[in-house]
C-alpha cells in the first residue's frame, strides 16, 4: 500500500472508531439506535428554546461594537475554547491510555509518524465536531433572528476547535516528557477539570471581590475592563469580529488554527510514537500503596467502607471531578467570607450552589461505590447479604458528602443559622436523591467506566441533573419565597417519584 | 454417599438462557476431594459453578454446601466457600496486602489470624517484592495469584476455581498447583474447571465430564477408562471420545 493509501485507510478507520464511540456514548450502546438518534434530534430541536432565551437578544448586534460588547463576546468565545481544550486533553489521554490498539499499530509495517499525524487530526476533528454540534442551537437562533452573517460563527467554532486540539496535544506530550506516563494521566485529568471550570470561576471571583456579586458579567461590562481592553482593531477581537460576519477575520482565524495544528502535527507526530511506546511499555508500574500497619479489626461493613474510602481517595477521575466541584464552591465560599463584613442579600446565592454541588458529587460517588465495583464477584460471594453491602456503600457516599460540605455549612451558621439549616437540609436531600437514583439504576461496571457512566441510562443522568437543580432551586426559594419553595419541592419530588416508577429496580 | 459426607451436593440444577445452559445436573463432591470438571466450551461448567457460588440463581434444583442449603441460607454457605474465576477479581488501586486485608474483613476473620496468613500466602506465591505495590501494574499472572491468595486467606472449606491456571507461567502454575494440593491434603475440598486436561489427570481425585449442561461421565481416571472400554487411553482421548458421542447424540 502506498503512503497516501495508508493514510486514507487509517483516516477512515479513525473516523469510524470516533463515530462509533460517539454513537455508543449518545445511545448507551443500545441496539435501537434509530430511536436514540430520533430522541437526540428532538432534544437538539428543544435546545433551541433555551438557546433563544440565553442568546436571542444579542442577534441584532452588528459591527462596529462598543468595547463592553466585544469583551463579553470574546470572553464567551474564550470560555468555549477553554471547554474544548478541556475535552481535547481528555481525548488525548484516552488515546494513550484507553485505546487497546497501540501495540497493534506500532507493530504494523506502516510509517508511525504518518499514522500519528492522522490520529492527531482525528482528535481535532472529534473535538471540533462535538463543539459544532453543541453550538448549533445558538448559532441557528442567531442566524434566524439576526441574518445569515451569523453562520460565520460556525467557522469560529472550527478555528478554536483546531487550536484547542493543538494546544491540548502539545500540553499532554510536554507533560509526558516532564513527569512521566503514570503521573501525566492524573495531572492531565485534573488540568482538564481546572481548565473547564477555571475560567468561569476566575471571573466569578473577580466579580465577588470587586462588585459583591456572583455574576461574571459584572466584571466583563465594567468600566475597569473596558479601560484595560485594547483598541477595536486589535487582534484580540478577531474571534468576536469573525463571529459577527467579518470574513477577513474569519479567514485569518481559520488559517491560524490550521497552521497551529499543522505545526503541532509536524513537531509532535514523531514524539507521539515515543510517548505511546513509553505508555504501553510501562503501564502504571511502581505506584506504591500505603505501607499499611497491622490489619485492622472491625465488622464486615467496616471492611467494605474502608475499602471504598481507599479506592475513592486513589481514583484519579474522582479526584479531578471532586476538585472541580470544590472549585465551583470557591466563589460561594468567598461570597460567604465577604458577607461577614457586608450584610448583602447576595449571600443567599451560596445555598443553591452548595446544594447543587452536593447533588452532583453524590451522584458521582454513588455510581463509583454502588455500580463501579471492580470485584463484583468477590463481594457477591462474601458471606453478607446484598442489603448490608448496599447499606455500607451508601454510608460511604453520605459520610464523604458530609465531610466535604459540613465545614461550609458550619461557616454559614456563623453568618445565618437559618440559611445554614436550609442549606444542610438541601445538601442532605440532594445527596440522598442522587444516591437513590444511582441505586435504582445500578449496573455492574468497572470503575474505569466512570467517565461514561451516563451512557448506561440517559434517564438516570437527566433525573440526577434535574433533581440537583430542583433541590438547589427549592433551597434558594425556601430562603426567599417559601410558598414557591413548596411548589418547587413538590415538583422535584414528583420527578424523583416518576424516575423511581420508570427504574429497572422498582420490582 | 450420605448427604453429610459431601462437601457439595447439587440436585436437578437447571439454568436456561436462550437455551438450557445447565440441564437438571446432579453432582456430588466428597469432603477433602479434588474434583475436576472438564468439558468443551459452552458446556455449562462455569454456569454450574457460578450457581454453586451464589453468583447466579438457578431456575430449578438445589445446592447444599456441607449440608447447608445454599439457596435458603446463602450467607452461611458462603462463609465456607471461596470462588476464584479466570478473570482475577482484584482492585487496581489496592496493594496485595490491602486486598487481602479487605477479603479477610469481609469474611470476618480475626486480623491476628489473617495477617500472618496473608503474608505467608503472598510470599509463597512469589509476590513478596510487590506486597506494597498497587495491583494496577501487575501482569495477568500476578493478578491471578493475588486473587488466589484472597480466596485462601479466609481458610475456606470448599474452594471453587474456574480456570485458575489461565495466564500463569509454568513456575507460577506449579506454585498454585502445589498450594491447592496442600489444601486438599489438609482436608479442604477443591472443585476446579480446567481446559488443561493434564492438570485434571494429574491432580484430581475424580473427574466429571460435562457436555450440553449434563454430566456425561464421572469417576477416577481409571474408572473413566473402564467405563469407556479404553484401558490405555489418556484423558484427552477419553474426553474427545465422550464429547464426540454427546455431540453426535445431540
Amino acid at each position: 500500500m502506498s503512503s497516501t493509501a495508508d493514510l486514507t485507510w487509517f483516516a477512515r478507520h479513525e473516523i469510524r472508531l470516533a463515530w462509533r464511540e460517539w454513537l455508543a456514548m449518545m445511545t448507551g450502546g443500545r441496539r435501537r439506535r434509530s430511536r436514540a438518534v430520533i430522541g437526540l434530534i428532538v432534544f437538539a430541536a428543544i435546545m433551541h428554546l433555551p438557546a433563544y432565551a440565553v442568546i436571542g437578544r444579542f442577534a441584532d448586534l452588528t459591527l462596529p461594537l462598543d468595547k463592553s460588547s466585544l469583551i463579553v463576546m470574546t470572553a464567551t468565545i474564550l470560555l468555549a475554547w477553554a471547554l474544548m481544550l478541556s475535552q481535547a486533553i481528555e481525548s488525548v489521554t484516552r488515546v494513550f491510555y484507553a485505546r487497546a490498539d497501540l501495540d497493534l499499530i506500532m507493530s504494523s509495517p506502516v510509517r508511525l509518524t504518518n499514522i500519528f499525524s492522522v490520529r492527531i487530526a482525528a482528535i481535532a476533528l472529534s473535538v471540533t465536531a462535538m463543539a459544532l454540534l453543541l453550538s448549533t442551537p445558538f448559532v441557528d437562533v442567531l442566524a434566524v433572528m439576526g441574518g445569515i452573517r451569523w453562520f460565520s460563527a460556525y467557522g469560529v467554532v472550527i478555528a478554536i476547535g483546531l487550536s484547542a486540539a493543538a494546544v491540548a496535544i502539545s500540553l499532554t506530550i510536554v507533560l509526558f516528557h516532564l513527569i512521566g506516563p503514570a503521573r501525566t494521566r492524573l495531572v492531565a485529568q485534573i488540568l482538564a477539570a481546572i481548565i473547564g471550570a477555571g475560567f468561569v470561576i476566575a471571573l466569578q471571583i473577580a466579580a465577588i471581590l470587586s462588585y459583591g456579586t456572583l455574576s461574571r458579567f459584572a466584571v466583563l461590562t465594567s468600566d475597569a475592563a473596558a479601560g484595560f481592553a485594547p483598541d477595536g482593531d486589535s487582534i484580540v477581537w478577531w474571534p468576536a469580529r469573525a463571529a459577527l460576519g467579518d470574513g477577513e477575520a474569519l479567514l485569518l482565524l481559520l488559517a491560524g488554527g490550521l497552521i497551529l495544528l499543522g505545526a503541532v502535527m509536524a513537531i509532535f507526530s514523531p514524539r507521539f510514537t515515543d510517548t505511546a511506546a513509553r505508555v504501553s511499555a510501562n503501564p502504571m508500574t511502581g505506584q506504591q500503596g500505603s505501607r499499611s500497619k497491622a490489619f485492622r479489626k472491625g465488622s464486615r461493613q467496616q471492611a467494605l467502607r474502608r475499602k471504598e474510602f481507599v479506592l475513592l481517595r486513589r481514583d484519579p477521575w474522582l479526584v479531578s471531578q471532586t476538585l472541580m466541584q470544590l472549585l465551583y464552591l470557591v466563589p460561594p465560599a468567598l461570597m460567604l467570607w465577604r458577607s461577614f463584613s457586608d450584610s448583602s442579600l447576595a449571600i443567599v446565592l451560596v445555598t443553591p450552589v452548595v446544594v447543587m454541588a452536593a447533588g452532583q458529587l453524590a451522584g458521582g460517588l454513588a455510581w463509583l461505590t454502588i455500580s463501579g465495583e471492580d470485584a463484583a464477584d468477590l463481594v457477591a460471594t462474601a458471606p453478607l447479604t446484598s442489603a448490608r453491602v448496599i447499606r455500607a456503600k451508601i454510608e460511604v457516599v453520605l459520610i464523604a458528602i458530609g465531610g466535604i460540605f459540613a465545614p461550609l455549612v458550619l461557616a454559614l451558621m456563623l453568618a445565618s443559622p437559618l440559611q445554614a439549616a436550609v442549606t444542610a437540609a438541601g445538601v442532605i436531600v440532594g445527596a440522598a436523591s442522587a444516591t437513590s437514583i444511582q441505586l435504582w439504576f445500578r449496573v455492574q461496571a468497572k470503575r474505569s467506566q466512570f467517565r461514561r457512566r451516563q451512557t448506561s441510562s440517559r434517564l438516570a443522568t437527566f433525573a440526577e441533573a434535574f433533581s440537583s437543580i430542583g433541590w438547589a432551586a427549592t433551597a434558594a426559594l425556601a430562603l426567599t419565597i417559601p410558598t414557591a419553595a413548596a411548589i418547587s419541592g413538590l415538583m422535584t419530588a414528583g420527578i424523583l417519584a416518576a424516575t423511581w416508577k420508570m427504574s429497572p429496580r422498582r420490582s | 454417599m450420605k448427604p453429610q459426607e459431601s462437601a457439595l451436593r447439587v440436585q436437578g440444577l437447571t439454568k436456561r438462557f436462550d437455551r438450557p445452559a445447565v440441564d437438571a445436573l446432579d453432582l456430588t463432591v466428597r469432603r477433602g476431594e479434588f474434583y475436576a470438571l472438564v468439558g468443551p466450551n459452552g458446556a455449562g461448567k462455569t454456569t454450574t459453578l457460578r450457581m454453586v457460588a451464589g453468583l447466579l440463581r438457578p431456575d430449578a434444583g438445589s445446592v447444599a454446601v456441607f449440608g447447608i442449603d445454599a439457596l435458603a441460607d446463602p450467607v452461611a454457605a458462603k462463609q465456607m466457600m471461596a470462588w476464584v474465576s479466570d478473570e482475577p477479581m482484584i482492585y487496581d488501586k489496592l496493594t496485595p496486602l490491602e486486598y487481602l486485608e479487605f477479603v479477610a474483613g469481609l469474611w470476618g476473620i480475626d486480623p491476628l489470624i489473617s495477617e500472618p496468613a496473608a503474608q505467608e500466602l503472598l510470599v509463597s506465591l512469589g509476590l513478596e517484592p510487590h506486597l506494597h505495590e498497587r495491583c494496577e501494574g501487575f501482569s495477568k499472572g500476578m493478578r491471578q495469584k493475588v486473587a488466589l491468595a484472597g480466596a485462601l486467606v479466609h481458610d475456606p472449606r470448599l474452594i471453587i476455581l474456574d480456570e485458575p491456571l489461565t495466564g500463569l507461567d509454568a513456575v507460577s502454575a506449579r506454585h498454585v498447583k502445589g498450594l491447592l494440593g496442600d489444601r486438599v491434603r489438609s482436608g479442604c475440598t477443591v472443585i476446579m474447571t480446567t481446559h488443561i486436561l493434564e492438570v485434571a489427570e494429574r491432580m484430581a481425585d475424580r473427574i466429571g465430564v460435562i457436555a450440553a449442561g449434563r454430566l456425561v461421565a464421572e469417576g477416577t481416571l481409571a474408572e473413566l477408562r473402564q467405563q469407556n472400554g479404553h484401558a490405555d487411553k489418556s484423558l484427552e482421548d477419553l474426553f474427545i471420545a465422550l464429547v464426540d458421542v454427546e455431540a453426535a447424540a445431540a
